[in-house]
């Protein structure tokens, strides 16, 4: 196995729950995440899948550090970034990026697209800010007049580009896709992909890839991770994963993806 | 592609050239007072007492607008008022602005103890009644601009806390935040240059309304007195002059409340198409 660029060790998060808060006293805390342990290896794509409320959006934002995860380990290059703070993250935030899943509230809907994609280079020092964001525009097959747009100028699918070129302009080692195209029609889903895909290759990219739709993730990641109510209940090979499903749980998943044949089997 | 919204351009409409119109002029008028203004405003003549306009039988050449009972120039009084309402509402307006949507940007975007303890200050504030404060503070500073200034500002900046804490509240929780902080930016950078340019179009809107009202506060603090020693010419003081002599001499009243209520309406419409025209999400 090559080189892991993530290693997560019994990583639990638990929130308190303020609807059950009792007068007195803290509130009762809701377990998300219970006890995870996983690698993530360097130019892997790896897909997690799971239901509504089963964790997988909670997991990404700890690997990004957006939250801060109550027990386990969480090694980025072996570096313990578990509960580094704010400032002593920055150094690494640009080597970590994110794509979230709604364009519409991710991009500032007061700043233009070169201002959205320039803004974290300014704010790490990169040289030659609008060679960068010309470059990151024409990755993601703009043409640079896209770059004096407002968000709200554009479809859901360039939307989403957009959110792409802000996440490889900084050139990070590792990009979080969280849902990024359950908001997007079909044809646009497949124009996000293949985009997705070719720059993964391109930039020699880590990717985590988050979606409840299998049929996605089967197009796209060479392993599988099948999160149930904050558990890893099946991890394996994307192949092996459609081939025999081991647990009962990723079959319903597998069976929930309508084929135009109701009686053909996966290959 | 891309729809061509942002190449529409977007006439500025008579909203906003009627409002920035009445503004300018009112500017002009008080920076250019002793050159435009035809008579002196305090000059007395008891023999010119209660002329009346331009129009009207009887009228003496040179008082546009009439005279009141002292034989003061109506045009040129309102001429020089122009200056102290102005400068209330720009003053007064700009450090309320500052200081209210300042602490109502922070309470609404870091939450936790801030929020607590500036959301705690704002309602112990606003329990006081605002006009008996006012009266209170001008009585204890003494009558003079810099009072009436003092107390727009103690007063009113909870308008501008509560109305933009709501507001960055909102937006604090929008994912352009959350994607603000992946790429590691600080929170006191966040906060103005991402929540800020989302807020900004109500704190216009905001701060237009609060020159308008600082104007009409000047107006009602001169109204019972407590504004300017009554020599200098104000507008507030001029309706309450006038309106011991309305039966007589209705101008001495009726023009310089004209003015007023041209200058706070033109102030909310400035603020409205400024927002139409500018905010690139409304296009």
């Amino acid at each position: 196995m090559s080189e892991e660029l993530y290693r997560v060790e019994g990583l639990r998060l638990s929130l308190p729950d303020l609807n059950r808060k009792p007068l007195w006293g803290p509130a009762p805390r809701n377990e998300i995440l219970k006890g995870l342990d996983f690698g993530i290896a360097k130019g892997e794509i790896i897909g997690i899948v799971g239901g509504s409320g089963s964790g997988k959006s909670t997991l990404g934002r700890c690997l990004v550090r957006l939250l801060e995860p109550t027990a386990g380990r969480l090694l980025f290059e072996g570096q313990d970034i578990t509960h580094l703070n704010d400032a002593a993250l920055r150094p690494l935030r640009r080597r970590f990026q994110m794509i979230f899943q709604d364009p519409m509230s991710s991009l500032n809907p007061r700043h233009r697209v070169g201002q959205l994609i320039a803004a974290p280079l300014r704010l790490h020092g990169v040289a030659d800010v609008r060679g960068r964001v010309a470059e990151a525009l024409d990755l993601v097959g703009f043409p640079q007049d896209m770059a004096s747009r407002y968000p709200h100028e554009m479809s859901g699918g360039q939307r989403q580009r957009v959110g792409i070129a802000r996440a490889i302009a900084l050139r990070p080692d590792f990009i979080l896709a969280d849902e990024i195209v359950s908001g997007l029609d079909v044809s646009s889903q497949a124009q996000v992909l293949n985009l997705l895909e070719r720059l993964v290759k391109e930039l020699g990219l880590t990717l985590a890839f988050i979606s409840h739709d299998l049929s996605v993730i089967r197009r796209l990641c060479s392993r599988i991770m099948v999160l149930y109510q904050g558990e890893i209940i099946e991890a394996s090979d994307t192949a092996a994963l459609f081939g025999q499903p081991r647990a009962a749980y990723t079959r319903e998943l597998l069976d929930a993806i309508p084929l135009p044949d109701p009686d053909q089997v996966w290959a | 592609m891309a729809d061509a919204r942002s190449l529409v351009k977007r006439r500025a409409g008579p909203r906003l050239w009627l409002s920035a119109g009445w503004i300018g002029l009112v500017v002009l008028a008080a920076v250019f007072a002793p050159l435009i203004a035809p008579q002196d405003p305090l000059a007395q003549d008891l023999f010119l007492g209660r002329m009346p306009p331009f129009w009207m039988a009887g009228a003496e050449p040179g008082y546009w607008l009439g005279t009141d009972s002292l034989g003061r120039d109506v045009l040129s009084r309102i001429i020089f008022g122009a200056r102290i309402a102005l400068s209330v509402a720009l003053v007064a307006g700009g450090i309320t602005c500052i200081l209210g949507a300042g602490l109502g940007l922070m309470a609404g975007y870091m939450r936790g103890w801030v929020d607590t303890v500036i959301s705690r200050f704002i309602d112990i504030w606003m329990a006081f009644p605002p006009v008996l404060f006012s009266i209170l503070l001008i009585a204890v500073m003494g009558p003079g601009l810099i009072s009436i200034i003092v107390a727009i500002v103690v007063i009113d900046w909870t308008r501008f806390a509560r109305v933009i804490r709501a507001e960055a509240m909102g937006q604090g929780v929008m994912d352009y935040v959350a994607s603000a902080r992946v790429v590691g930016r600080g929170r006191i950078s966040t906060m103005l240059t991402e929540i800020l340019p989302n807020v900004l179009p109500t704190i216009v809107v905001l701060l237009t309304l609060e020159m308008g009202i600082a104007v009409i506060i000047e107006a009602i603090l001169s109204f019972v007195n407590l504004s300017i020693p009554t020599d200098d010419p104000t507008w507030g003081g001029m309706i309450s002059e006038g309106r011991i002599s309305i039966n007589q001499a209705w101008w001495v009243l009726v023009f310089p409340l004209i003015a007023l209520f041209l200058t706070v309406l033109a102030f909310s419409q400035l603020g409205e198409g400024l927002k139409n025209r500018y905010d690139p999400v409304l296009r």
